[in-house]
């Protein structure tokens, strides 16, 4: 079986899975279909409740 | 001989959050005087792509042996700096950040000029104790392949599987004699109403049929000591026996229990009773005699004493509605809020359905409270502006979710922190919001903080997919920020540090000049307590010298 997966989606919640399974050492191909990862949050300012900007 | 500085400055704009409210342009300008550096860049967002290419740029076209980034805090982005650093093969610990963002601009949004000036003052800080940095490695340590699952209710059943099916042993420790937890008194769990009793039974058997899980009832943790990867844990049982185990990570599910109703809206537990009551009301058959039901939401939250709102009463409220109407279609129910909670796309939809079914919502506020009277319920409904007398039969007050006593001695056992209301308290809310800020620990279920079945087995499962990164890696990478006993002449061997340390992260050791002192590196989190009370200053501080921060000091005083 391959060890290694496949995200689909480069958002938030995409990129946290990808990196919690790069970290446990798996191979992860991160798919997204605009130009470029981040998703919605990358076009917030201000994240709540701790108000950090979210890119 | 000592190589000669090649300090590179980098000033982050933060679209308008740090370049609205001060000169950045200037404070670059003056980077330049300072002595030692070499290269400054001015970017947008020095944490954007194009903006760490611009830290490795410089790193590599201008040799530079040092890189300080004024932007905004070490926990949002001191990660992204250092692994700039690092690609662009500098030691990550040649890097230093000065916070011009929290620390000046948004405090000094009015002070354009004094910001400036500040903003100067941090780098020039931040540049002199760049200078003093010295090249780090980080520490690695080995992972017990193995869990220690805390709580045996729905949410540590649901991480303790997931783990064992994963292929790592797991300890599971449960207080009561029974595994469970709150979902065994449940008649049916929302949404697809399934039988309470029969789902936490079937993962309960399949809990004791995993060969990967060892599960210890009136089991209860009495010390933990160790660090991650390597936690010694002692647990004693109701018959006064000693469990010892060796651990790599911990999961904390110990749940939360519901708010005692004593006291409140003349609760008597016979015609007044709380929601867990009626679950079991609607368990044993025992709703028929009763034709008018008037359920009160917030029974005891979102007031002075707990201020917080429990999430799931409304919820659970209108699935019982819904269930006492399925099985008595003539009853006659209603249901008095405050505000109502049916967030995400099912709950409006059973909310709708709750009204079609001619379950009744009346509004009350909280300076006004519903009275409780003889087979009536006297409420003043907001929206009409009216006082209503409602008949009723049973009373149900949907009382909240509240932390167990027991967490706040556990969470001393375990070294991690509680919010204002007792409940266990994540690491950071968004960028860790299983993890506690201890390494290695992990929460999930109502032990975090009040939530569904579905919310607390989808916590569950990632907590135990968070835990499992070092169980399936194998090791540990620790920062090197640690303190080392590094004037091991000066130390005496009074063993101060090893009592204060909040981390065991010293032990006494025997060694041919007597007693010392020694580092455990891999447990030691770097706060400096020890290095602070040693009065032989035998301890010295990795990456936060008392000659970095002497550096840093003088700096703020040379203008």
């Amino acid at each position: 079986m391959s060890e290694d997966v496949l995200v689909i989606g480069g958002g938030i919640a995409g990129i946290q899975a990808s990196l919690d399974l790069a970290e446990m050492g798996k191979k992860v191909y991160l798919v997204e279909k605009k130009p470029s990862i981040g998703g919605i949050m990358a076009q917030l300012d201000k994240t709540f409740p701790t108000n950090d900007c979210s890119i | 001989m000592e190589e000669k500085l090649r300090i590179g400055v980098f000033v982050c704009n933060c679209g308008t959050n740090i370049g609205g409210f001060l000169d950045v342009p200037e404070v670059a300008e003056y980077s330049k005087t300072l002595p030692g550096v070499v290269y400054v860049k001015e970017n947008l967002f020095t944490c954007s792509e194009s903006g760490v290419n611009e830290i490795k740029e410089g790193i590599k076209n201008n040799n530079l042996n040092r890189v300080v980034v004024a932007a905004c805090t070490p926990l949002t982005h001191e990660p992204t700096f250092r692994a700039a650093c690092e690609e662009a093969g500098l030691n990550p610990y040649l890097f230093e950040f000065v916070n011009i963002r929290e620390q000046c601009s948004w405090v000094h949004k009015n002070e354009r000029e004094e910001a400036t000036q500040k903003a100067k003052d941090l780098v020039r800080m931040g540049v002199a104790r760049a200078s003093k940095l010295e090249p780090k490695d980080r520490i690695t340590a080995g992972v017990i392949p193995s869990a220690l699952v805390i709580g045996g209710g729905i949410s540590g059943l649901s991480a303790a599987l997931s783990l064992a099916n994963r292929g790592f042993k797991v300890k599971l420790i449960e207080k009561e004699k029974k595994l469970g937890g709150l979902v065994k008194s449940l008649y049916k769990i929302y949404p697809e109403n399934i039988n309470a009793e029969e789902y936490i039974n079937q993962k309960i058997n399949e809990v004791k049929k995993n060969k990967n899980i060892n599960v210890f009832t009136s089991t209860e943790i009495k010390n933990v000591g160790g660090y991650i990867g390597n936690y010694k844990v002692k647990a004693e049982n109701d018959k006064g026996n000693e469990l010892n185990f060796d651990i790599g990570v911990i999961i904390v599910a110990t749940g939360a229990k519901t708010l005692s109703p004593e006291g409140l809206f003349s609760y008597d537990g016979k015609k007044v009773i709380d929601m867990l009551q009626l679950e079991d009301k609607l368990k044993n058959d025992g709703i028929s005699q009763y034709k008018n039901f008037v359920m009160i939401l917030c029974a005891g939250s979102r007031n002075n004493e707990r201020v917080y709102c429990s999430r799931i009463c409304c919820m659970s409220a209108i699935k019982n509605a819904l269930l006492i109407k399925e099985k008595n279609p003539e009853s006659k129910i209603f249901i008095l809020y405050r505000d109502l909670q049916a967030y995400g796309t099912t709950n409006e939809e059973t909310l709708r359905r709750a009204k079609i079914n001619g379950i009744r919502f009346v509004n009350y506020s909280l300076n006004k409270l519903p009275e409780v009277e003889d087979n009536t319920v006297r409420v003043y409904n907001e929206i009409l502006g009216k006082e209503l007398l409602i008949p009723a039969d049973l009373i149900i007050l949907a009382t909240p979710l509240v932390a167990p006593e027991d967490n706040e001695n556990l969470s001393k056992k375990l070294k991690v922190t509680l919010d204002e209301n007792g409940f266990y308290l994540e690491a950071h809310i968004k960028l860790r919001p299983l993890d506690f800020s201890t390494n290695g620990i992990y929460v999930c279920g109502t032990a975090h903080w009040p939530a569904s079945t579905e919310e607390s087995t989808t916590q569950a499962l990632g907590a135990a997919a968070r835990s499992s990164i070092h169980l399936e890696k194998k090791y540990v990478m620790v920062e090197p920020i640690v303190s080392s006993v590094y004037y091991e002449d000066e130390c005496r061997g009074c063993g101060l540090c090893a009592s204060l340390c909040p981390s065991n992260a010293i032990e006494m050791v025997e060694t041919p000049k007597g007693v010392k002192a020694k580092v455990i590196e891999v447990a030691c989190r770097g706060c400096g307590i020890c290095g602070a009370s040693c009065y032989r200053h035998a301890i010295r501080m990795n990456h936060f010298s008392d000659e970095q921060i002497k550096a840093q000091i003088r700096a703020f005083l040379e203008e």
